[in-house]
């Protein structure tokens, strides 16, 4: 069996169906165990004080922003390449919910940057870059909207996702091209020596798996929503031609 | 994108995609002195400011040079391990401006003196809970991690 079989619509919701209630499931329980720990029982931080606690929300909101992109951009790529309609809405579907993350980070970096550095906002390379990607996720959506025939909408929205990767790539390596920024560098990497300490790293984790299946849970639904939509206008059709 | 054959939609996706990647590094390597945010002490050393420009500087504030007791003026160094550059500043400073820590200044050079009208603290990626700190401290083992 190919993973391509996915890209039949009919399949597709037939998956989607039976596998959204565990993820949905589980996402409600990572999301809400994650925030309740790290929300009430995590101690504070030397220096931030209770502060830090926004990162339960920060980090994994703006990991989001940026994976969703990346997810966009790689459904958008199978659309080109192998027109598989399924991959095409998912794409579309992906996009308001990635602008909300998007929102989210920059909120929440906002509220912690007024106590932390001394400002709201800052015209440092990532805060920056953050931003451009929020403006694309606008110009995405609205570039679907404006176009009538479905097709020709997901080839050009396509070629706009390619372009605004960049932004969404450059808001996260932003620091290792220009480090003379005032956003310090990633709180999480793989590579890196480990700077965060296990109590706030353990519900740190929690909460970004909660986020990361809160994005599958809505991804799907809204993908689903799209199918429908789609094959109700194919019916609509049908009826006006009889 | 519509009448092309597969392969020649992939043709043009990795040709767009070295373009993208091309014209970022491009623009990114020429705009670099705007799109970093602050200069270091060095730099500055080095490229002198012309007269009266409006820059950002930023480094870490040397320990044991904050002076208070001015009024509501203070004044302390920056350095980046290179060169030290003295700082004045006349207003409320961050809660995590201190001796040893990142900061980012706005202002002018005047006579080899740095004049703040904007001081920023940055933070770094290290997160400690408070407890485990002063138990360090206590126990004398603990280390700065910018010191």
């Amino acid at each position: 069996m190919s993973i391509w079989e996915y890209a039949n619509p009919k399949k597709f919701m037939q998956t989607s169906a039976w596998a959204l209630p565990w993820v949905t499931g589980l996402a409600v329980v990572a999301l809400v165990g994650g925030l309740i720990w790290g929300f009430f029982f995590t101690p504070d931080d030397y220096k931030q004080g209770s502060t830090v606690k926004i990162i339960y929300i920060h980090v994994p909101s703006a990991m989001m922003a940026i994976n969703a992109w990346v997810m966009m951009l790689v459904a958008s790529l199978i659309w080109i390449i192998r027109r598989h309609h399924v991959s095409a809405l998912a794409a579309k579907a992906a996009a308001p919910i990635g602008m909300t993350m998007t929102l989210i980070a920059l909120f929440t970096g906002a509220i912690w940057g007024q106590p932390m550095w001394g400002t709201w906002w800052a015209w440092d390379p990532r805060l920056t870059s953050f931003l451009i990607l929020f403006l694309f996720y606008l110009g995405y959506i609205a570039l679907w909207e404006a176009i009538d025939d479905p097709d020709t909408a997901a080839d050009l929205t396509s070629v706009l996702c390619l372009v605004g990767s960049v932004f969404a790539l450059l808001s996260r390596y932003a620091v290792n091209f220009w480090n003379q920024g005032l956003h310090q560098e990633a709180s999480l990497s793989m590579d890196a020596e480990e700077n965060v300490a296990d109590v706030f790293w353990y519900p740190l984790l929690v909460c970004i798996a909660g986020f990361v299946l809160l994005f599958v849970t809505l991804v799907l639904i809204r993908t689903r929503t799209e199918i429908r939509s789609r094959r109700l206008k194919a019916l609509e059709a049908r009826e006006r031609m009889a | 994108m519509k009448g092309l054959k597969k392969k020649r939609r992939i043709q043009v996706l990795l040709l767009a995609a070295v373009a993208l990647v091309l014209s970022t590094a491009l623009i990114g390597y020429a705009m670099r002195d705007g799109i970093n945010f602050f200069r270091s002490p060095s730099q500055v050393v080095e490229e002198p400011p012309r007269e009266g420009e409006v820059f950002r500087i930023g480094g870490l504030v040397e320990d044991g040079s904050i002076v208070r007791g001015q009024g509501e003026t203070v004044s302390f160094a920056v350095t980046d391990g290179g060169a030290t550059i003295p700082v004045r500043f006349t207003g409320v400073l961050p809660d995590l401006f201190s001796e040893n820590q990142g900061m980012i200044g706005t202002g002018v050079m005047e006579d080899g003196t740095f004049i703040a009208r904007e001081i920023l603290a940055k933070h770094d990626e290290t997160y400690m809970p408070r407890e485990v700190v002063d138990a360090l401290k206590e126990q004398g083992v603990y280390q700065d991690p910018n010191g």
